[in-house]
């Protein structure tokens, strides 16, 4: 059980995620993407926490993982009130903040 | 020929009458102040104070004259403190007056004349309806005049220089609605102003050498001083004296000037401010006595010799009375120059010239006003002519005048000139056959123009019954009323005795001030100077008998005329000259200066705003509004921090 895997997985996990948020539209799916990502990095600490013997990379991942469960609420409702007034979830319609 | 004795008469505090000296100043600025504040509540009686005022100060410097004479001539140099007046650290500038002979001779010239001129405006303004501002335009300057004359430092007579400078300003452009004499003023002005910045560059040497700008400390000083300083206060003193005077280069104001009413011309451009800058030279005696400043005398020379010949090859050429007086008045102040350039052998005679100049050509202004007073102010004198049987007083006195002028034998000019001409020859040598020379020659142009003018004005026929003046009025020539005949009967007892009296007394009278005259003997004597004057002024004045006197005179000038009348005429190319050497690239400096300023300076600002504004327009596109692009920038700048910081740890 060597951690290389642990961590390719995780750069793996993150990069699907980076791609994800840049390229896909839906405002859902690129905040999934996003918790793609966090996950990735938790998998990563939880790893080095393991390599190295100590525990505070796992409490760093709990932490993460309460902001990502505080996040997914506030985001997920702008997300629902962009939906009602605009009708649509796509990211590159909401572009009025702009020069 | 060295400083130290002017300083033999040391100067003391004033007691007794000579310490109300600063009455002198208060009078004539008291009444300028009343007349002035006053307005048309004055108008009834304000001629009558501003005379009275004038009149006093006169009395005042008899009585002080008298008190000065009683000392002994150790005692007569005095000063009167009056206050501090910038006392700043090193600067310590003293208001005070010097009380010696030499400003008690100014002030009595001042007074006395100008008292006279003051009652003569009595009559010649009476038609005017702002007499009493011409009142106190004249008090105002008869108080700066004062103030020039008796300041006992360079600050005080710079204070009254630029007081002068703008009554000058004031008077000359009293017809203000009348564009020449607008432009006359501001001419004078400026004019003045280029030999105003010389006396103020001056004062700023002597304050940074000698650490005062007081008379007896600069004075006492002024010995220990490198030649280059000497020369250079010397000649910015000189150049404030050409602009105050009228002297070459900046001789072109004064003939402008006579744009003023007649009176201003008599008292403040021919007898007392334009003397002014004779009056510096003489007063800086002590610097120009010095050894050192050899150079800046042969400039004052020079200078002096030059106009003297200027205004006299003009003043045959102009056919406007008032204007052949002014260049002759150039001319002779050209003489007081040339005698105070002489040195301890010429102060005395130059302020001798002043004060009987200022005796004939006061007179001679008066009566040319007296004349253009009864003629409906006809100034060209070719539309004159005969006037001698209908103004009888002004002709008897104006000749007078004129005799003086040309140096009759035994009347004031024949003592001055000549004292100045045999002055100058006995400068020695080269220099003394030029001088001399040049001093004889204008002496017989003087004969030639004054006779002209007054064949064509007073003698001949009268050319003016068949015309009518500018403004359609038939010429009704009559004698002038008391108050204008009674200053010029009074001037032309002047002109007659003043230089006999005076010649004898002045000299000694003005040692104390100015230094013991030195007579030196040149290569004539000075009987045959004196024959060889009168003999020249004979052969000008029979000269413009034969070539004016014979033939009538046409009514308008001659259009056809030789080179050098062309030239005379055009004040021998003396405005073209100041056109084409400081007004035409002045025009030119500005213009390019706007342009460098418009282009430049405004050109740099604004670009840099606009560079600005538009690169930052650019910017902005940047700020798309699309979410996922600033994803991208965040990614690409993580992993660009990521890769330094890696970088960094592995290099």
């Amino acid at each position: 059980m060597t951690p290389t895997y642990y961590l390719l997985l995780s750069a793996l996990l993150f990069t699907i995620g980076a791609v994800g948020v840049l390229v896909r539209r839906n405002a859902i799916v690129v905040f999934m993407c996003v918790e793609l990502m966090l996950n990735a990095v938790n998998l990563s600490l939880v790893t080095f926490a393991r390599i190295n013997g100590s525990l505070s990379g796992q409490v760093m991942a709990f932490f993460v993982m309460v902001v990502a469960a505080a996040e997914v609420v506030v985001g997920l409702a702008i997300i629902m009130s962009i939906f009602r007034t605009r009708r649509t979830a796509s990211v590159d319609d909401s572009n009025l903040l702009k020069y | 020929m060295t400083g130290t004795m002017n300083l033999a008469a040391e100067v003391q505090q004033a007691s007794g009458v000579a310490s109300m000296a600063w009455l002198l100043l208060v009078l004539p600025a008291f009444g300028a102040a009343v007349l002035l504040i006053g307005g048309k509540r004055t108008d009834k009686w304000g001629h009558l104070l501003g005379s009275a005022t004038v009149i006093a100060a006169f009395v005042y410097g008899v009585v002080l004259f008298l008190d000065t004479k009683s000392l002994g001539a150790e005692d007569r140099l005095r000063d009167v403190h009056l206050f501090d007046w910038i006392p700043v650290n090193a600067l310590d500038v003293e208001f005070g007056l010097r009380v010696d002979p030499l400003s008690l001779t100014f002030v009595l010239l001042i007074t006395g004349v100008g008292s006279l001129i003051h009652i003569y405006s009595i009559g010649y303004m009476s038609d005017d309806r702002n007499r009493r501002r011409f009142f106190a335009y004249l008090n105002l300057f008869v108080a700066a005049m004062l103030l020039l004359v008796l300041g006992n430092g360079f600050v005080t007579l710079y204070f009254g220089w630029e007081g002068v400078g703008l009554a000058s300003y004031l008077l000359i452009g009293w017809y203000q609605d009348k564009d020449f004499a607008a432009t006359a003023a501001k001419k004078a002005f400026l004019m003045n102003r280029v030999g105003d910045v010389g006396l103020a560059l001056a004062i700023f040497i002597m304050f940074k050498t000698m650490g005062s700008t007081q008379y007896d400390v600069v004075f006492a000083q002024i010995g220990n001083q490198s030649t280059a300083t000497v020369v250079s206060i010397g000649i910015l003193l000189l150049l404030g004296a050409c602009g105050k005077s009228g002297q070459f280069p900046l001789q072109a104001w004064l003939p402008d000037a006579m744009a003023g009413p007649t009176p201003v011309s008599a008292l403040i451009h021919a007898a007392t401010m334009v003397t002014a800058g004779v009056y510096l030279i003489a007063r800086s005696s002590p610097l120009y006595s010095l050894p050192q400043a050899e150079d800046a005398r042969l400039v004052v020379m020079i200078v002096g010799a030059v106009t003297l010949l200027i205004g006299c090859v003009i003043g045959c050429a102009y056919d406007d009375f008032k204007k052949v007086l002014a260049y002759s008045t150039v001319s002779q102040i050209g003489y007081m120059i040339l005698a105070v350039g002489l040195g301890p052998a010429g102060y005395a005679f130059g302020i001798l010239h002043l004060l009987t100049h200022g005796f004939f050509k006061a007179g001679l202004f008066l009566g040319a006003g007296s004349v253009m007073h009864g003629m409906n102010d006809e100034g060209n004198i070719r539309r004159l002519g005969g006037l001698a049987r209908k103004m009888p007083i002004t002709f008897v006195t104006w000749t007078l005048g004129y005799l003086a002028l040309i140096g009759f034998p035994f009347l004031s000019g024949y003592f001055s000139k000549d004292a100045i001409i045999a002055a100058a020859f006995s400068e020695g040598g080269g220099r003394g056959w030029v001088f001399g020379g040049i001093a004889l020659l204008g002496a017989g142009l003087t004969a030639f123009y004054m006779t002209r003018l007054l064949i064509l004005v007073f003698l001949g026929k009268p050319r003016w019954e068949n015309l009518k003046s500018e403004d359609g009025r038939a010429y009704h020539p009559h004698e002038s009323g008391w108050t204008m005949t009674l200053p010029m009967i009074v001037l032309a007892v002047g002109s007659v005795g003043a230089g006999a009296i005076l010649s004898g007394i002045l000299p000694e009278w003005l040692t104390p001030s100015i230094g013991e005259l030195v007579e030196e003997h040149g290569p004539l004597s000075h009987t045959l100077i004196a024959v060889l004057t009168v003999a020249i002024s004979a052969i000008g004045a029979a000269t413009a008998f034969v070539v004016f006197g014979r033939r009538e005179q046409p009514v308008t000038r001659p259009a056809r005329v030789s080179f050098p009348v062309r030239a005379a005429r055009a004040d021998l190319y003396g405005n073209h000259l100041n056109e084409a050497l400081f007004a035409r690239p002045g025009v030119w400096l500005t213009r390019f200066l706007v342009f460098v300023d418009n282009r430049g300076v405004d050109g740099l600002v604004n670009g840099i705003a606009a560079g600005l504004g538009g690169s930052s327009g650019r910017l902005r596109r940047l700020q798309t509004g699309f979410v996922r692009s600033y994803a991208l920038s965040m990614l690409g700048g993580s992993i660009l921090v990521i890769a330094a910081l890696l970088m960094v740890r592995f290099a």
